[in-house]
């Protein structure tokens, strides 16, 4: 007996079972997910790089100051609106994932659509940022003459200032700033939208019985790890973006 | 592969309740960590409205900041993911390869640095200069283009 059991000790590797645990699929999503992370580290570090390499950045203080339905200097309220949303959804995601393990279909759809809807209200939230960037104008000083623009990937009303005629006018700030903000918000939030996507066709297959005839729910936990992971990154793009 | 194998799987209540149970402590750990975060972001933001704010505070608190982001990575990863409740060889395979973000955070941060020095040199061939400049601050009156 003794000697059985150290031989199935060893033979961890040996085929048979899974060495982690885990089913094929879980494994594989783990690993999708830490290449995606490389993809998304590999963004934020080069916008770190590039932030570290210039005399002047743009003030995020400054720049996401704004709110809906009020013109008020409000610093970090928009953003942590929208971090509350995503970690919200987050834990509706984990609780929906828990009621799978308990075989239970009416909870994984009473937990799934609230996710849901987290999701479509961040990738909303997202729009008006988006849009009111792009096209709330700003007072800037090109060339001499006063011109008036939007934050977008081309134009960055948030340089420097300078003394103009008696008052102190913004100059040309960097251009990579718009190009790092929409390219890794917009990466990060097409990830959401994919996650709403993801969730809808598990909410459906989930009306549908399809979990209760195969006798698990394992693909709500797959779907969770990917949602999951969205909630990781945003944490770090709040960081380097709004925070930093 | 035979059966597959659900680490995590419930089989009775109360083990179901607990679940539960910690599941919403790392939902408060989580927005509490947030809140803090927020908080510091605006000490930031006030200390930066002084002529002279100090610039190693400043640094300090975001790095306070950084220290709090990863502690909320640990909380997703470990319980809304449940890694924590995955076996070692899973968790090893994952987080080593993770590891070498340590090394290129500090490498392109580095190199991004250095290449500052070089810019504001002229790559070395005069003093280093470097432009101070403030940030440029927004419309106080509603409705004004700033």
């Amino acid at each position: 007996m003794e000697t059985a059991l150290a031989r199935t000790k060893t033979q961890m590797w040996s085929g048979g079972k899974s060495p982690f645990n885990v089913s094929y699929g879980k494994l594989m999503m783990w690993y999708f997910l830490m290449s995606d992370s490389f993809t998304f580290g590999a963004f934020l570090i080069s916008y770190g790089s590039i932030r570290f390499s210039l005399n002047h950045w743009v003030d995020h203080n400054y720049v996401f100051n704004k709110f809906p339905l009020t013109e008020a200097n409000l610093p970090l309220a928009f953003v942590s609106l929208m971090t509350f949303i995503l970690i919200f959804s987050s834990v509706t995601m984990v609780l929906a994932v828990h009621e799978g393990h308990k075989m239970n279909q009416k909870g994984v759809e009473k937990w799934l659509i609230p996710t849901i809807i987290g999701g479509l209200a961040f990738l909303s939230c997202q729009a008006w940022e988006w849009t009111h960037l792009i096209t709330h104008q700003h007072k800037v000083l090109v060339d001499g003459t006063i011109q008036y623009w939007g934050t977008t990937v081309s134009h960055n009303p948030w340089g420097p200032e300078v003394m103009y005629k008696g008052e102190m006018v913004a100059t040309p700030g960097p251009v990579a700033f718009g190009g790092y903000f929409f390219g890794i918000t917009g990466f990060h939030g097409f990830h959401v939208f994919t996650g709403v996507i993801i969730n809808i066709v598990m909410l459906i297959k989930t009306k549908l019985g399809h979990f209760q005839q195969r006798g698990h729910y394992e693909m709500i936990e797959k779907a969770g790890l990917y949602w999951h992971f969205v909630d990781l990154v945003w944490v770090f793009v709040f960081l380097c973006f709004y925070l930093i | 592969m035979s059966a597959v194998t659900t680490s995590h799987a419930i089989d009775n209540d109360e083990h179901s309740k607990a679940q539960v149970k910690r599941i919403w402590k790392a939902f408060w750990i989580l927005l509490i960590l947030t809140i803090i975060e927020l908080g510091l972001g605006l000490t930031i933001y006030n200390i930066d409205l002084n002529p002279n704010p100090s610039e190693g505070l400043v640094l300090g608190l975001k790095g306070l900041i950084c220290i709090l982001t990863l502690a909320k990575a640990f909380y997703i990863i470990s319980i809304f993911m449940h890694l924590g409740d995955e076996v070692r060889n899973l968790v090893m395979s994952l987080g080593i390869p993770a590891l070498s973000f340590i090394w290129f955070i500090f490498a392109f941060i580095y190199d991004g640095n250095s290449f500052k020095n070089l810019r504001n040199t002229d790559a070395g061939s005069r003093p280093y200069i470097e432009n101070v400049q403030h940030h440029p601050v927004p419309a106080t009156k509603p409705g004004e283009k700033d």
